[in-house]
């Protein structure tokens, strides 16, 4: 990092606290927009729950399509968190600063709305109550173990809990903080949460030791959440979903998908709360050079999940991909997913001029998401589309309806939704985070040149 | 580390060095390290004020939580399998495999749960007690809290202010336990 600017504690709390003390029109205004579109989806809902699933495009051989595809996607976009959050506090990056919490922010409001999907697509949601408990008391009937749709609810309610009391460990010295420069009702409530912190040495070492500790046990559940989400397609039979290269594939897919999108909310929020001086071209030089190493990884698993696929010369496998390539309107969504998600972003990328660019970036991270969003849509609906001999020939093909699209939008509203009430009433850059890197940054002298040192503990 | 207000007192300090100076004058004037605390808004290095390393046991946090959250883990996935042994697939009712995916959940769980707990505990949270406090120190001022200066109260009063602390606060800040 080459870019360090002289910030003064009081310079990092007026600015950093300045969105959550004061409130803007804008914010009225976008808050009831977004807001507008959560209700629609909440009445899509309503709506799908009174008709039926008839709304929705399903076939006799399609039910798993866009909703699961939304699930997929968002669980996938949560995985930004500790991508960025928890590896760059253990390698002790000194980029990580203004981004960790964004990026843990956006994994929980995005894992609970990938979680609602299943439970919107099950068509009667209070069943699943029947589902979660036991079915009958008095016969001892319980949830199946041995299913792999049993596996994801624990695995998600794990990564769920987990982010949520690591973005509140790390929020309590901000908490203080606001505390102290608030008065009435939001001293009191600012002082409930931070529960007394005054900053004491040993309240320090455990933050600094929780950040390490706290990263260190989530990056497993990390690795396992995706997998098992996953293995909801690659435990069953069916040609193109029952691969043994989906975990890996998946993990990576949804690493790449996250930090894009953490790349996309830093240059959206650099933009709408003016956080030049702590979001800077450095940061989205860094995002972009881990995108290019990561956009690879991903596209190495693509092409093995590919390969994998035909190699067998299964006629069923074969024919799923033939689908996925040849026939519309697949083959008009994969060259838009395949050109969106690496062709275009990841050229762009290897110039430093671009990754400093945050336009630049900004569009091309909203690029990749618009690709893996269709990755996982043809990933998962194909498969199913394919027709075995002698079953249901008469079939019309999945065609997503109004429903679909409306309860897609309305997850990206709950989402958009979610942070910026985040953002309304806690700080969206942790301020001891930026303190911290001010006390540690220093510059040495080598030779005729004078470069940025920092201290590591 | 007991926080008691009534016979503490704050020395309210800009410079680190100057910290440094203040704990060498009042450990000179006899008050021991467990009557010392540093209050900062910013998270210097461990040592920067000469101060003693805290101890705390948060690694055993996470140990106790993984073996809570395996074993109630175990004890669901064995419990609900046999409680209604339903054969699928031929496959032994307490199968290993899809067993470790709850099992592993449940564990990792466990272990994030004690150490978000053991963190507060350790942190000694919630801190109910009205202790001496200036906002100021959000702002990057920098405390040395003296816990227990009943009857020394002058020296350390003395020690502060020949170190350059700026202000002395005895008042005890109940904003702190609301």
């Amino acid at each position: 990092m080459q870019e360090r600017r002289d910030l003064p504690p009081p310079k990092v709390n007026h600015d950093l606290l300045q969105f959550p003390m004061h409130t803007p029109l804008w914010f009225w205004i976008a808050a009831g927009a977004l807001g507008m579109v959560v209700a629609a989806g909440v009445l899509t809902f309503g709506l799908m729950m009174h008709v039926g699933l008839q709304l929705l495009g399903y076939t006799n051989t399609v039910y798993w399509s866009v909703l699961i595809t939304n699930f997929v996607f968002w669980v996938g976009i949560s995985h930004a968190g500790v991508m960025i959050s928890a590896i760059l506090r253990l390698t002790q990056a000194e980029w990580r600063r203004p981004v960790t919490r964004a990026a843990e922010v956006l994994t929980v409001f995005s894992l609970a709305t990938a979680a609602l999907f299943p439970v919107i697509h099950t068509g009667r949601p209070w069943r699943l109550i029947y589902w979660i408990f036991p079915y009958d008391f008095s016969r001892g009937v319980w949830p199946d173990i041995r299913s792999a749709l049993v596996w994801d609810p624990s695995a998600i309610f794990t990564y769920l809990t987990s982010s949520t009391l690591f973005v509140y460990v790390a929020l309590i010295p901000d908490l203080a903080v606001a505390r102290d420069r608030s008065t009435g009702w939001r001293r009191r409530f600012y002082g409930l949460f931070a529960m007394g912190f005054h900053g004491s040495k040993r309240q320090w070492r455990l933050q600094a030791i929780a950040g390490i500790l706290l990263s260190a046990l989530i990056l497993p559940i990390f690795v396992s959440v995706h997998s098992i989400v996953s293995w909801d397609f690659a435990m069953a039979i069916l040609p193109g979903w029952h691969s043994t290269v989906f975990p890996p594939y998946f993990v990576i897919g949804a690493v790449h998908s996250g930090v894009s999108a953490v790349a996309t909310v830093m240059a959206s929020l650099r933009r709408v709360f003016h956080l030049e001086d702590y979001i800077t071209p450095d940061h989205f030089d860094a995002l972009g050079r881990l995108l290019v190493a990561v956009a690879t990884t991903w596209l190495f698993f693509f092409l093995m999940d590919f390969y994998f696929g035909i190699f067998r010369r299964d006629p069923t496998e074969v024919a799923v991909w033939q689908l996925r390539l040849f026939t519309p309107p697949y083959s008009t969504l994969f060259p838009i997913f395949l050109l969106t998600a690496y062709v275009i972003p990841v050229p762009i990328w290897l110039f430093r001029r671009f990754r400093r660019n945050i336009g630049m970036m900004f569009w091309t991270s909203l690029l990749v998401n618009v690709g893996m969003w269709l990755e996982r849509y043809i990933l998962i609906v194909p498969p199913q589309s394919f027709k075995e001999p002698f079953t249901y020939l008469w079939v019309p093909p999945y065609v997503p309806q109004p429903p679909e699209y409306i309860l897609t939008l309305a997850g990206f509203g709950l989402v958009s939704f979610g942070f910026l009430i985040f953002a309304k009433i806690f700080p969206i850059i942790p301020l001891y985070d930026i303190k911290e890197g001010q006390v540690l940054k220093h510059e040495i002298r080598i030779g005729r040149v004078r470069v940025p040192a920092i201290f590591r503990e | 580390m007991a926080e008691t207000a009534s016979d503490a007192l704050l020395g309210v300090f800009r410079e680190p060095d100057s910290v440094a100076t203040a704990l060498d004058s009042l450990r000179a004037a006899g008050f021991g390290g467990h009557e010392l605390t540093i209050l900062s808004g910013v998270p210097y290095p461990e040592g920067a004020f000469g101060e003693e390393p805290e101890r705390h046991r948060l690694y055993v946090f996470p140990f106790m939580g993984a073996a809570c959250g395996f074993a109630v883990a175990l004890l669901l996935v064995v419990g609900t399998q046999i409680s209604y042994p339903l054969v699928t697939g031929g496959k032994p009712i307490l199968s290993i495999p899809p067993m470790v995916n709850v099992m592993y959940e449940g564990t990792m769980l466990g272990a994030v749960l004690f150490t978000v707990i053991g963190i507060i505990f350790e942190s000694r949270l919630p801190n109910l007690t009205p202790m001496p406090y200036d906002p100021r120190i959000s702002e990057g001022y920098i405390g040395v809290l003296v816990t227990r200066a009943d009857g020394r109260t002058a020296a350390a009063e003395r020690a502060l202010r020949e170190a350059g602390a700026l202000d002395i606060v005895t008042h005890p800040n109940a904003q702190l336990a609301t």
